[in-house]
C-alpha cells in the first residue's frame, strides 16, 4: 500500500508495524510529530501497547530499559538536547545489552539554541555501544526501524535509527507501507533470554569490578562489530520478502571514480544530483554513502574508496578542535592500508544551513584538485561559511 | 534473630555475604523490604550503598529479580517495569524502586515526581542514610540541620549543615500519591505493616526508611538500633502515614526524650553547643506540635 508520509509519521508507523509493547517518549522539535502519531495510534486503539508520557528523554530511554529488561519491546524517539540528556542511558542500554529501538531525527545542538537539522547529536554518541544507521530517504526510515528490531533483538543491543531533522521529519514523500502480516513473519515477537522474573530471578546491571569490566566491554565490542554482519543478513532477508535493500554503504557511481564524495543521510540525494551532472559531461566522479555508521563499516570503506585518488568528506558535524568524525574515522580505516586515497573534510549543513548544489560542486572540485597535484594542503574545510563573520581570509 | 518476630517469614531474600558496613542500618532496611514484599517483585535500584554493597559481579545478594541502571532513574526505570509487566500482560508482580535519599530527594526527584504524577504501579522505597554515604559522607538534601558531612566540615565561620532536612514525604503526598509513610529500621513491624499495605494499592506508593549510618553518622556498630529508635523516641523522626490525602501517626512516642539524647550518641553532632542542640530542639518541638506529638 503506497501512502505519502513524513519522516516523522513513518517512525511512528514503523514503530506500530513492529508491534512495540512500551512506548515511553518525551516530546522535542523536531521529533515531536512521531509521539503525537504514536500516542494517536494508542488512543484509537490501533496499537496495543503502553504509552508513557514521561517526563524528560533521561526517563524515556530509563522506561524503556525497564519496559525491554522485562521482555517488553520498547521503543522511544528524540533529537538533538533530548539524545544528550538520554546519552547516558544510551551508553547504559548498551551495557545492559537491551534491544531498544531509538529514532532519532537530527537536530544541532545547542548553544546557540538551534532546532534545525544537522548531525552532531548522533555523531556525538557514536561511542555508545548503540548501532547507529542513517537513512536518506523516508522510505528507508520505515524500513530501518522493522529492520533495527530484528538487528537489536538478535545480538542484545540498541539501535539507532537517524532521519535528518526537517529535511526528512517534515517532508512528505509516497512510502511502501508493508503489510502487516508481512511485518510479522520478518519479525517474530521478542523474547529476552534472561528477563526480569520473580520465576527466575536475575541480577541485572550489578557493580563491574575491575576484574570484569573490560571483558563485559570487550563482549559488548563483539556484539557491536557482529552487528556488521547481522546488519547485512537482516537487510538481505528484508530485501527478499519486501523487495529493498540498503546494507552497509551505497556505492553510487564509484567504481570507476578518481574523486569520490562520502556522505551520509539525506545531503547524499543532493550529491547524487551532482554527480550525475558530472557523469554527463564524462567526469569520473562517484559518491559513497554511508548507512551503518557504528558498527563502522571500515573494511568496505576501503573497498569502496581504495581506488580513488581523493575522497571529499561531506559531514554535519565536527569533532571541536579536530575534523568531522566521518572524516576521523575513515581517514582511521585506511591507517594501514599502502594506497590510500587523499582526504579532505568539508564541514557543511551546521544548524539547518541549506548546503546548495554550489557548495557540493566546491567540495568535489577540491577533492578533483587534490587528486591531481597529489597534494592536501588544508585537510578540514567549511562550506557556505561567511568568512568575515569568523575572521578567515578566503 | 527473625524467629523473635511474629509474623515476619524467616526465608531471607537478601542473602548473606554482602559488603555492607558492620551495624549498617540500610541492608537491614532491605532485610525487611523482602520479608515484607516476597518473592514476586522485581527491583529497580538507584546507585548508591545498597547497590554497590550487594552485587560485587559475580556475586548478587538479590533473591528476586533486580535490575541497576543508573543514580537518578530508579523511579523512572521501575515505570518501565510496570509498563512492561502490564503490556505482557503479567499480573502479580509488583515493580518496586529503592534509592538512597539522595538518589530519592536530589538527583532522582525529578524521575519520581514523574512516576508519581502519572499514576504508575510503583511502590517507592527510599532509605534514608541522611548523606551520600557510598561516596564518602557528602550532605544531601536529606542531611539534618547541624550535621557534619564532608562537605559541610566545623570550620571556624560554618559549622556544619545549614540547612533543614527536605521533607520528601510531603512533597510525594502534594503529588497526591494514594499511599505515603515514613518508617524506622527500629520499627520493624511498623515498617513491614506500612510495605505491605503500600504494594497492594495498585498505582504510586511511597515509603520513607529511617536507617543509621554507622561510619557517616559516627556510631558505634552496635548502636544502629538504638540511634534509630531515640531519632523517633525524641521526635526527631516521626512514624506516619498518609492514607488517600489523611495523616495518621502510626506511633506516638509516650514521653518525649529531648532531642540531645539522640545526638550525643552521635559524632556527626559531636560539635553542637548547647545554643545549637536547643536550636535544634527548637526545631523539633515545632515538628512534633506541627503533627500532634507533645
Amino acid at each position: 500500500m503506497r501512502q505519502v508520509l513524513t519522516g516523522n509519521e513513518v517512525a511512528a508507523l514503523g514503530a506500530k508495524l513492529a508491534r512495540v509493547n512500551v512506548i515511553a517518549a518525551y516530546p522535542i522539535t523536531p521529533q515531536t510529530a512521531v509521539v503525537e502519531k504514536l500516542a494517536e495510534f494508542v488512543a484509537d486503539g490501533e496499537l496495543d501497547a503502553e504509552f508513557m508520557k514521561v517526563e524528560s528523554e533521561h526517563s524515556a530511554l530509563s522506561a524503556c530499559i525497564g519496559a525491554s529488561a522485562v521482555g517488553a519491546r520498547a521503543f522511544t524517539a528524540t533529537s538533538s538536547q533530548g539524545l544528550m540528556l538520554m546519552s547516558e542511558m544510551l551508553f547504559i542500554a548498551a551495557g545492559l545489552r537491551l534491544p531498544i529501538v531509538v529514532a532519532n531525527a537530527n537536530r544541532a545542538l545547542s548553544a546557540p539554541l538551534n532546532i534545525w537539522c544537522d548531525q552532531q547529536d548522533s555523531f556525538a554518541v557514536r561511542d555508545s555501544g548503540c548501532v547507529q544507521i542513517y537513512c536518506e530517504d523516508n522510505q528507508e526510515v520505515l524500513d530501518s526501524i522493522i529492520q533495527a528490531y530484528r538487528v537489536a533483538e538478535e545480538l542484545l543491543l540498541p539501535v539507532m535509527v537517524c532521519y535528518d531533522g526537517f529535511i526528512l521529519s517534515h517532508t512528505a514523500e509516497p512510502i511502501e507501507v508493508p503489510e502487516q502480516a508481512e511485518v510479522d513473519k520478518f519479525l517474530p515477537p521478542y523474547e529476552h533470554p534472561h528477563p526480569l522474573d520473580p520465576e527466575k530471578p536475575v541480577t541485572m546491571g550489578p557493580m563491574g569490578v575491575p576484574e570484569y569490566y573490560e571483558e563485559f566491554r570487550c563482549m559488548l565490542q563483539q556484539a557491536m562489530c557482529a552487528a556488521k554482519e547481522k546488519l547485512v543478513g537482516v537487510d538481505r532477508e528484508f530485501g527478499k520478502r519486501f523487495g529493498r535493500r540498503y546494507g552497509l554503504l551505497e556505492q553510487y557511481r564509484s567504481d570507476d571514480a578518481d574523486v569520490l564524495l562520502l556522505t551520509a543521510g539525506s545531503l547524499s540525494s543532493s550529491a547524487k544530483e551532482l554527480i550525475d551532472r558530472y557523469r554527463k559531461r564524462g567526469e569520473r566522479v562517484g559518491l559513497v554513502k554511508v548507512r551503518a555508521y557504528r558498527p563502522f563499516p571500515a573494511e568496505e570503506l576501503v573497498e569502496a574508496l581504495g581506488h580513488a585518488k581523493a575522497v571529499a568528506v561531506l559531514e554535519k558535524d565536527i569533532s571541536l578542535g579536530w575534523a568531522g568524525a566521518l572524516f576521523t574515522d575513515v581517514s582511521a580505516a585506511f591507517v594501514n592500508v599502502k594506497k590510500a586515497p587523499l582526504m579532505m573534510d568539508f564541514i557543511c549543513g551546521l544548524g539547518g544551513r541549506d548546503v546548495s548544489q554550489l557548495q557540493i560542486r566546491e567540495a568535489l572540485r577540491a577533492a578533483a584538485r587534490a587528486a591531481e597535484t597529489g597534494e592536501v594542503r588544508r585537510p578540514v574545510h567549511w562550506l557556505g561559511l561567511r568568512e568575515k563573520i569568523v575572521g578567515l581570509g578566503v | 534473630m527473625t524467629a523473635a518476630l511474629p509474623g515476619i517469614p524467616e526465608e531471607e531474600l537478601v542473602a548473606p555475604g554482602h559488603r555492607a558496613c558492620a551495624g549498617c542500618g540500610c541492608i537491614l532496611a532491605m532485610r525487611y523490604v523482602l520479608k515484607a514484599l516476597g518473592k514476586n517483585i522485581t527491583v529497580s535500584m538507584a546507585t548508591g550503598c545498597m547497590e554497590v554493597v550487594t552485587t560485587p559481579y559475580p556475586e548478587t545478594s538479590w533473591r528476586v529479580p533486580w535490575i541497576h541502571s543508573a543514580f537518578e532513574n530508579a523511579a523512572a526505570t521501575a515505570s518501565g517495569i510496570a509498563a512492561g509487566l502490564k503490556a505482557m500482560g503479567r499480573e502479580g508482580v509488583k515493580s518496586v524502586a529503592i534509592a538512597g535519599d539522595g538518589g530519592t530527594a536530589d538527583i532522582g526527584l525529578q524521575a519520581l515526581s514523574g512516576m508519581v504524577e502519572r499514576g504508575d504501579n510503583v511502590l517507592f522505597i527510599c532509605y534514608d542514610n541522611e548523606a551520600y554515604q557510598n561516596t564518602g559522607i557528602q550532605r544531601s538534601g536529606a542531611t539534618p540541620f547541624g550535621a557534619w558531612t564532608t562537605t559541610t566540615p566545623i570550620g571556624k565561620v560554618k559549622r556544619g549543615e545549614d540547612r533543614p532536612k527536605k521533607d520528601i514525604p510531603a512533597i510525594i503526598a502534594a503529588h497526591g500519591a494514594p499511599y505515603v509513610a515514613t518508617a524506622s529500621v527500629a520499627y520493624p513491624l511498623d515498617f513491614i505493616k506500612k510495605l505491605q499495605k503500600a504494594a497492594a494499592i495498585e498505582g504510586p506508593t511511597y515509603i520513607h526508611v529511617h536507617a543509621p549510618c554507622t561510619p557517616g553518622w559516627r556510631i558505634e556498630n552496635n548502636k544502629t538500633i538504638e540511634v534509630a529508635r531515640l531519632a523517633v523516641l525524641t521526635g526527631a523522626w516521626v512514624l506516619y502515614e498518609i492514607e488517600d490525602g489523611k495523616f495518621k501517626l502510626t506511633f506516638k512516642p509516650p514521653k518525649r526524650r529531648p532531642v540531645a539524647d539522640y545526638l550525643k550518641l552521635q559524632g556527626r553532632f559531636r560539635h553542637l553547643t548547647d545554643e545549637e542542640i536547643a536550636e535544634i530542639q527548637r526545631m523539633v518541638d515545632e515538628q512534633c506540635k506541627r503533627v500532634g506529638i507533645e
